[in-house]
């Protein structure tokens, strides 16, 4: 006999278990959420209307922070961007997922061409000591290197494509800054190989490309897709800042003109944007990453 | 079998040398070892007494310092599949299943076959160690034993010329490494491939070889002596072990395991509990699981 199932005890502790376990996945996250936005409204600030002596009407700015829009006015100076994301007004007033995702195709682009450098890259340096002694100390000059620095010099280098030079620097930006959690990790992943598996491929005699494709690569794959989704949040923030910089229609680019034209509220949108998005396709790549770890 | 060679493998003063910070260190020295075609030797000796290293240089995944290995007549260097090897761990790919670890071997070694036929061999070595059912799992969705059964069908594919076994069941509980001994032999019994193991476990070495060759401890270590095992194959575990033999064979080992692999004076132990630790264990109130009625 079991006794212990008939016991009362069991199901009302199941009960407060999964209460807490509600608690902690849905109520603490919006009280977090509310708890900000409590503080951005208490220090956003806003316009009070006086009758002046004259008869005139004086709007004067208070708050903490009197250029901050609060909140609420956000809500209501966006809500065209929001309500219709998709929408084409003129070239500068569009839908803010219009403009996400036109940011996200250049992202797409470089980030490709990152992959596709990165990875063999990687490989290289795990594999090779003399490849990694020879070009480990430029890859450790150059990681750390802003990618508003980059941007200048990948027109530059393309300013033979003419009124391509823009786009194309910007694709070069995007790659060289977003390429190096890819070698990196590819590179790491590459040392990390157990010498089990190794082992196999030399008792087998399998030929270099053999061993490359049935033993390396497949053991590499969960550092290489660590790499992966580490160089996609990178790229994304890099967009932000080549839009900035080259005036390519996107979100960063929105953000930027709408900063100039005085639209504080535009900005706060625009940096929700960025970071759901970024969000989104963070825990997209580490679905795909969790996939080949459980292998 | 075709040309009769009676020597498989001629081990002719094999040394073993590391260089340390502290200069050389010898693990093995002047090691010296014939076995004939079709014998099953065991490796035996402490933990870490170099026999594994022995077996590795047979194997070719450790260079040789010294000495000449001479396998089926000719000079052998460098790993081959010629030498099928079961590793302690089973050493499968995870990211294949069974039978696609054993076709890794069977694709490299038979490649004018037809894909059929490696397929065929593939799953017959399969089938004769008991994975018949599971050969399409991955190693994480098999147990230990079954793993070990994989790594062993994967020897045996490659229709070696020596198999070598480095302590291939020293990862399993007692019962599956009884079961997983049966299936060696079994298969054994089928195509006798000369074989070299390691093992530390006495009645595992009785009960599997023809000689027994006991090495002294590490380092420079070499051949201490070696046993010949008398029982008639196919042997069955319950005669061995009722046969009166057996335990003079094992009071053998045991005694030579014991004194004449000589054994250094052991030093205190470098690590001891500071006394807040060790009252802290002695009242250390372990949970005990008690039955209900």
């Amino acid at each position: 006999m079991l006794p212990l199932l008939n016991c009362p005890s069991i199901n009302t502790a199941a009960a407060v278990k999964i209460s807490t376990d509600f608690l902690t996945k849905y109520i603490l996250p919006l009280l977090g959420i509310f708890a900000v936005l409590l503080i951005w409204t208490a220090v956003a600030g806003g316009v009070r209307e006086e009758k002046t002596a004259s008869g005139f009407t004086k709007k004067i700015k208070t708050g903490l922070i009197q250029d901050l829009p609060g909140p609420y006015e956000t809500w209501v100076k966006t809500k065209k961007y929001i309500v219709q994301p998709f929408a084409k007004r003129e070239e500068l007033d569009q839908g803010i997922l219009r403009f996400t995702w036109y940011s996200l195709i250049v992202v797409a682009k470089g980030y490709s061409i990152a992959l596709i450098i990165g990875t063999p890259i990687g490989f290289m340096l795990g594999l090779s000591k003399v490849f990694t002694r020879m070009f480990d100390p430029i890859i450790q000059i150059l990681r750390p290197v802003s990618p508003l620095a980059w941007m200048p010099l990948g027109v530059v280098l393309f300013m033979g494509a003419g009124k391509h030079a823009n786009d194309l620097g910007a694709l070069f930006t995007i790659a060289v800054c977003s390429m190096w959690p890819t070698v990196l990790n590819t590179a790491v992943g590459v040392r990390a190989v157990p010498q089990d598996y190794l082992n196999v491929a030399k008792v087998l005699k399998l030929s270099k490309w053999k061993t490359l494709w049935k033993v390396l690569v497949p053991a590499t794959l969960p550092y290489m897709f660590t790499g992966y989704r580490l160089s996609l949040g990178i790229a994304w923030l890099v967009i932000v800042a080549v839009e900035m910089l080259t005036g390519r229609i996107g979100i960063g680019n929105f953000l930027w003109n709408e900063y100039n034209n005085g639209l504080y509220t535009s900005i706060i949108l625009s940096i929700l944007t960025i970071g759901f998005v970024g969000w989104a396709l963070d825990r997209l790549m580490s679905l795909l990453e969790s996939r080949f770890k459980s292998i | 079998m075709s040309v009769k060679n009676p020597k498989m493998l001629e081990l002719d003063r094999l040394w073993k040398t590391y260089d340390t910070p502290k200069g050389p260190t010898t693990i093995v020295k002047d090691f010296n070892l014939k076995l004939k075609e079709g014998e099953f030797a065991t490796l035996i000796g402490h933990s870490g007494c170099g026999k594994s290293t022995v077996l590795m240089m047979v194997a070719g995944l450790s260079d040789l310092s010294q000495g000449n290995m001479i396998l089926a007549g000719k000079e052998a260097s460098g790993p081959g599949p010629d030498r099928g090897i079961v590793f302690q761990s089973p050493c499968l790919l995870p990211w294949m299943t069974a039978f696609e670890n054993v076709m890794l071997g069977v694709n490299q070694v038979y490649f004018t076959a037809s894909k059929t036929e490696r397929r065929q061999m593939a799953e017959y070595y399969l089938t004769i160690v008991g994975l018949g059912d599971a050969m399409h799992k991955r190693p994480s969705e098999l147990s230990q034993g079954m793993r070990q059964r994989v790594g062993i069908a994967r020897a045996f594919a490659l229709q070696p010329k020596m198999l070598l076994l480095d302590e291939p069941f020293g990862m399993l509980d007692s019962l599956t490494r009884y079961e997983l001994q049966e299936v060696l032999l079994e298969l054994w019994r089928r195509n006798r491939i000369t074989t070299l193991m390691v093992t530390h476990d006495v009645d595992e070495a009785i009960f599997l070889s023809d000689r027994v060759v006991m090495m002294t401890n590490g380092p420079e270590a070499e051949v201490g002596d070696i046993l010949n095992i008398p029982f008639e194959r196919p042997r069955n575990r319950k005669e061995i072990m009722e046969d009166p033999r057996y335990y003079k064979l094992r009071e053998h080992l045991i005694t030579f395991l014991n004194d004449r692999s000589h054994i250094r004076p052991s030093r205190e132990p470098t690590f001891k509990p500071s006394p807040d630790m060790a009252a802290e264990l002695a009242t250390q109130d372990f949970p005990v699981c008690t039955m209900t009625a």
